[in-house]
């Protein structure tokens, strides 16, 4: 057991090493930042002072040990765009990401998880065919496109919810099932998967003969059976949440972090898309890893 | 061999067919506006126009001219992005796979660190440091999705490695690289074109997503994505400009998905459950 954690954690490590290494490339390959930050009166005396204060005149090696001292305090630059800390600009816009994410999880639970139970008990399999379809659906329909289609229908044509805009209950509804859709439909195909395995095994069977109810037998022994895979997947999904929440965002004006990095990359505030990028990936990193964890200590036959 | 979904193939393959050959059937030229017929609808709605059979754009571009010239532009960036990724990862998994030891360890540290990072997130910073454009796009999708062939060709190469007839070929003396190529790749073939067309769709997704936020294929090239983007601003008006690009992402990223799962199916049948 410590030894999965060791190599779990030192492999999230060595990611985010490289990860680091990535971003730091990256924002050298953007160029130098001097003209952007500077006003354009600046001497170049100026030039040259800020160059030395950020270490933009040291040797390339050096200048990443520094960037990745910077990002172990929390230093990850100041937005050219707001002249204020990137960091705090990112930890706030985390809050309503994480809102549309647990609220689209919802969604995606309470449409995938029945779907698949159902489907797994269904006895002629109609409704197995009805999951499939949905899922490959689900899983080819990009979410920009379902957001437009949804706004169509529902704010232009019916009214009955604004297509954009935050705050309010009714602007949580059009954007949260877009992200949950998506996420519904792998939940849906892995619950089946999953139920259908333990409905098959001997213990089932078993039960069956000694004349427990079905309803009993699939909501309490099947599910509970099935639900250490489906748990671990859906934290799996958050992870995946969050970062096509990005995408969603952009449609529906959601102030987020999606919204957050377009915006930066269209304006050319690097340091912005470096803290976005750095800190939504370290959010995917660490819940992959928890789950992953939590997943060894609930069932010991992974612990290789 | 498995019955590939006939609907599906069908579909891929005429896709594949108007991205290659579209600009012969295409009625108009994709950029040529016209302001006399400005956001015409679909023909057979009322003020639709025999000529122009999907519409027109707010531009008065032929729609129909428009999506043929998307087809090639999203199908060929997402083709030349599997098959350059597709060629690093098999030659990584088959050098890693096949030497074992130290290069092993490294490529798949590798390959695990690229799988373990959030792909669009990387594609969102390749792209604000190198700018939008096809090239980098095709850049973005060829480093996100590498990994998964070093990957599946590594495991693959691990248990074909210990058959009897790569174990004979070996005794008999044959080289390591004629190995390798010879008899190990052809092995691993199927799941290779299996992962390469499942990823066909996902490019597609992803270079639409990206040309929808901006970020990706730039006019006057035009991609199914980026009619989608143009359109959305008139989407109250003209439901077409965005409901034509929309059905036809799906409709051919399901057809991709359909083959390579039932592709993949065929060497995996757990997998097809």
């Amino acid at each position: 057991m410590a030894m999965f954690i060791t190599r779990r954690v030192g492999q999230t490590l060595v990611t985010l090493l490289l990860l680091t290494l990535m971003i730091f490339t990256l924002a050298r390959l953007t160029g130098d930042p001097t003209p952007l930050v500077m006003p354009s009166e600046a001497t170049d005396a100026d030039r040259a002072f800020f160059r030395q204060e950020y270490g933009l005149d040291r040797p390339l090696p050096e200048q990443y040990f520094l960037f990745l001292g910077n990002v172990l305090h929390g230093n990850l630059g100041i937005s050219f765009r707001f002249r204020e800390p990137a960091l705090g600009l990112v930890l706030q816009a985390l809050g309503p990401t994480m809102q549309l994410a647990g609220i689209a999880m919802v969604v995606a639970i309470v449409i995938g998880m029945p779907l698949g139970i159902l489907a797994a008990v269904s006895p002629v399999g109609r409704l197995a065919i009805f999951v499939r379809g949905y899922a490959s659906l689900g899983q080819a329909m990009p979410s920009f496109w379902v957001a437009l289609m949804l706004i169509m229908l529902f704010a232009i044509t019916l009214r009955l919810f604004p297509s954009s805009g935050y705050g309010s209950v009714a602007n949580f509804v059009l954007p949260s099932v877009t992200l949950g859709f998506y996420a519904s439909a792998s939940i849906a195909l892995l619950t089946r998967a999953n139920m259908a395995e333990a409905l098959r095994s001997d213990f089932v069977q078993m039960e069956r003969v000694l004349g427990i109810p079905w309803r009993r037998i699939v909501l309490k022994h099947a599910l509970r059976n099935a639900a250490v895979p489906i748990v671990t997947y859906l934290g799996l999904q958050f992870g995946l949440l969050l970062s096509g929440a990005i995408v969603t965002e952009r449609v529906f004006a959601w102030p987020g972090i999606g919204q957050l990095v377009v915006d930066a990359i269209l304006n050319r505030d690097f340091p912005v898309v470096q803290a976005s990028v750095l800190v939504t990936a370290v959010l995917f990193m660490a819940i992959n890893l928890a789950v992953d964890l939590i997943y060894a200590v609930l069932d010991p036959r992974i612990r290789t | 061999m498995t019955r590939l979904p006939a609907v599906s193939v069908t579909i891929c393959v005429l896709l594949v067919i108007a991205a290659l050959f579209g600009w012969a059937l295409e009625p108009f030229t994709p950029d040529a506006a016209d302001f006399a017929a400005v956001l015409v609808p679909p023909f057979g709605l009322e003020g639709g126009l025999a000529q122009h059979l999907l519409g027109t754009d707010q531009l008065g571009r032929d729609m129909l001219s428009r999506l043929i010239a998307g087809t090639h532009i999203s199908l060929m960036t997402a083709g030349a992005a599997v098959a350059v990724a597709g060629t690093i990862g098999v030659v990584l998994g088959l050098i890693g796979g096949y030497l074992g030891g130290l290069v092993e360890a490294a490529t798949m540290r590798l390959t695990d660190a690229f799988l373990a990072l959030p792909f669009i997130l990387m594609a969102l910073a390749i792209v604000a440091a190198l700018g939008p454009g096809i090239g980098n796009i095709i850049l973005v999708m060829i480093l996100t999705n590498w990994a998964r062939y070093a990957r599946l060709v590594r495991s693959e190469v691990l248990s074909i490695k210990q058959r009897d007839f790569v174990l004979l070929a070996r005794v008999a003396g044959v080289r390591p690289l004629v190995i390798a190529l010879r008899h190990v790749l052809p092995n691993a073939l199927t799941s290779i074109l299996a992962l390469a067309v499942l990823d066909v769709g996902r490019a597609i997704v992803l270079e639409s997503s990206l040309s929808f936020l901006g970020l990706g294929i730039q006019p006057p090239d035009v991609s199914w994505g980026l009619i989608l983007a143009e359109g959305r601003t008139y989407m109250s008006v003209a439901w077409w400009l965005t409901v034509w690009p929309g059905l036809l992402i799906v409709l051919a990223v399901i057809s991709f998905n359909t083959v390579g799962e039932r592709l993949r199916g065929h060497f995996d049948p757990r997998s097809a459950l």
